[in-house]
């Protein structure tokens, strides 16, 4: 295959690549000046590198010798990852006006941009060390984003925590593709593959049990989801939408090409893990959310849970499953960013941010349309139907049941009941008690434009779209099976 | 006594169980748990290029490789993170990253 071939294929990814470091070098010389354009133009990049994905970066299979693969799977994920990522974007501006002393600087833009590219390097990768790159590039990048308050103590700490427990998470995934690497004789997917068909030695066991662990910390499943609170609340806002939407998706749909691609031939081995992973995270993420006062923390457990729902998909490890799992993460995306962008807009008389739940009390007599629209997260969120998040569930749960998986569906729909405690708590406190103070007015029409899509997006206007997702995300499964 | 592959494996074994261990029991200095992070990443390394030249496949040096570069990376990320963690706080015990509980 000659190069230019290869470089059609990986053109998002080139795309992004470019665009990161040509803003890097105008932000270099621009100073604090140029954010406005660099974060526009960064916009702009991410909708080029999403057409960049029609043609051959959606279709065109190996490249590079078989270390990156173009499928309909990455396209879809890299779909969802370049809208998350605008988002974050956008959003940003609005955030970083009422901090004292830390504005937005041209930074944040490119560092998302190259924590997009690495993304989309990871849901392609189909070789270790592609994944390895891929995974850091994104961490990398995240880290900083984390820390990106620089005067303030709580973002300091929080970059402080995802950096020690990110590189200790990256240390065990490689230590199981050491082994793995060891026990198989290759790096590519294909090759570790053949080896698990095979019988499967300890060494080749002990180095899925280690990447497993690695990947958990990534998409903070229980039990190795510690991080996540502190990170979430830490975090400047718009970065946390980012941390809770885009790399999340891009974990996960790594995990599911490892799980299928790599380790399909050892799904008896592995779905012992998934399964674990799942219901401990949505166990845990619905009782530890009860207790919390802070909304960010609470949208972190929430997103725990969340993880584990779509974890249920990918233990069925058919392509109904992979398919229920991609289902699950478009529709979390949408409910989690418009939660987010809500969160954004609460801000006391004097424009700072607030973050406990107890200021949300009575908003629905002083501003009715936002708290309708997280009424509307929140229910869809729970599973309650007729919104969106229950057929997400419903997805996910069917896959389970038709792989004979009844006991795991049964105990994750009862645990759901307990999530949607807390999740309705948040309703209560909206419709039902005295009011406080009323938020400030909402600056950006963007983002009230936002929030609206998102709510339509999950209302029950979106079982209109059913037919179109279905579709799209059976193609994307099917490409890996 | 020849040395085997088992030898290099059980030492990569060991360094990254000192490297978890340094993580999770070092109560005292963040520079401790930094250091810990570069014990994993070298037992990952001796593992590879162990492998590497037992499967007489050069893919495992060219791995050790880019995990070097990447360590590399993550260190100056890590202490960049440190200096402003550092300056907000006068303190790098471990025991005094607690603003955030829950």
């Amino acid at each position: 295959m000659d190069y230019a071939a290869n470089i059609a294929m990986t053109l998002p990814e080139l795309v992004l690549a470019l665009g990161a470091i040509a803003l890097m070098l105008v932000s270099a010389w621009g100073g604090e000046k140029s954010t406005r354009a660099v974060s526009i133009a960064a916009v702009f990049v991410l909708v080029g590198a999403g057409i960049a994905l029609v043609g051959p970066a959606s279709s065109g299979g190996y490249a590079f010798d078989g270390l990156y693969r173009a499928d309909a799977f990455g396209a879809f994920a890299k779909v969802l990852i370049y809208i998350a990522s605008a988002v974050a974007i956008v959003m940003a501006p609005s955030f970083f006006a009422r901090t004292h002393g830390d504005d937005l600087r041209p930074e944040y833009p490119v560092l998302i941009l190259l924590s997009a590219c690495g993304m989309g390097i990871m849901v392609s990768a189909t070789d270790m060390l592609t994944l390895y790159v891929g995974l850091e590039l994104q961490s990398l990048a995240a880290y900083v984003l984390a820390s990106f308050m620089r005067r303030d103590g709580r973002s300091a700490e929080a970059g402080l925590k995802y950096f020690v427990l990110g590189a200790l998470a990256s240390g065990i995934l490689l230590y199981g593709i050491s082994l793995v690497y060891g026990f198989s004789g290759t790096t590519l997917f294909s090759g570790i593959s053949d080896a698990y068909a095979g019988t499967k030695s300890l060494g080749l066991l002990f180095g899925l049990v280690f990447v497993f662990a690695g990947l958990a910390f990534k998409i903070s499943a229980v039990p190795f989801h510690m991080w996540t609170p502190d990170v979430y609340e830490g975090a400047p806002t718009p970065v946390t939408a980012f941390f809770a939407s885009a790399p999340k998706v891009a974990a996960l749909a790594l995990s599911v090409r490892v799980a299928v691609d790599a380790m399909g031939p050892a799904t008896d081995q592995w779905r012992q893990i998934v399964i674990f992973a799942a219901l401990a995270s949505i166990i845990l993420g619905a009782v530890a959310a009860i207790g919390q006062t802070n909304i960010k923390r609470l949208l972190a457990y929430s997103s725990i849970n969340n993880v584990g729902f779509a974890l249920i998909g990918l233990a069925a490890g058919t392509p109904e499953g992979v398919s229920g799992v991609l289902m699950y993460l478009t529709i979390y995306v949408a409910m989690t960013l418009g939660s987010f962008l809500i969160v954004l807009q609460m801000r006391g008389d004097d424009g700072q941010p607030v973050e406990t739940i107890d200021s949300l009390a009575g908003m629905s007599r002083t501003r009715p349309a936002l708290a309708a629209a997280l009424a509307i997260f929140m229910f869809s969120l729970a599973g309650i139907p007729p919104l969106f998040g229950f057929y997400a569930k419903f997805a996910v749960f069917s896959a389970a049941v038709d792989a004979g998986l009844f006991p795991l569906a049964v105990v994750g729909i009862a645990a759901s009941v307990i999530g949607a405690y807390y999740y309705l708590r948040v309703v209560k406190t909206m419709y039902f008690d005295d009011p406080a103070p009323a938020f400030a007015p909402m600056e950006s029409k963007v983002e009230g434009g936002l929030i609206a899509v998102a709510a339509v997006f999950v209302s029950p206007a979106g079982y209109l779209l059913i037919p179109v997702l279905g579709a799209w995300t059976m193609a994307a499964a099917r490409a890996l099976f | 006594m020849t040395i085997g592959l088992v030898h290099y494996l059980v030492v990569a074994a060991i360094l990254f169980t000192m490297g978890v261990l340094g993580i999770f029991l070092n109560r005292k200095n963040l520079i401790v748990i930094l250091m810990a992070i570069e014990l994993i990443l070298l037992a990952v390394n001796i593992n590879l290029v162990a492998f590497s030249a037992f499967l007489h496949d050069l893919v495992g040096q060219v791995f050790a490789m880019f995990v070097l570069t990447v360590a590399a990376g993550e260190a100056a990320i890590g202490l960049a993170i440190l200096v402003i963690y550092f300056r907000g706080r006068g303190t790098i015990a471990v025991d005094d990253v607690n603003r955030m509980k829950g």
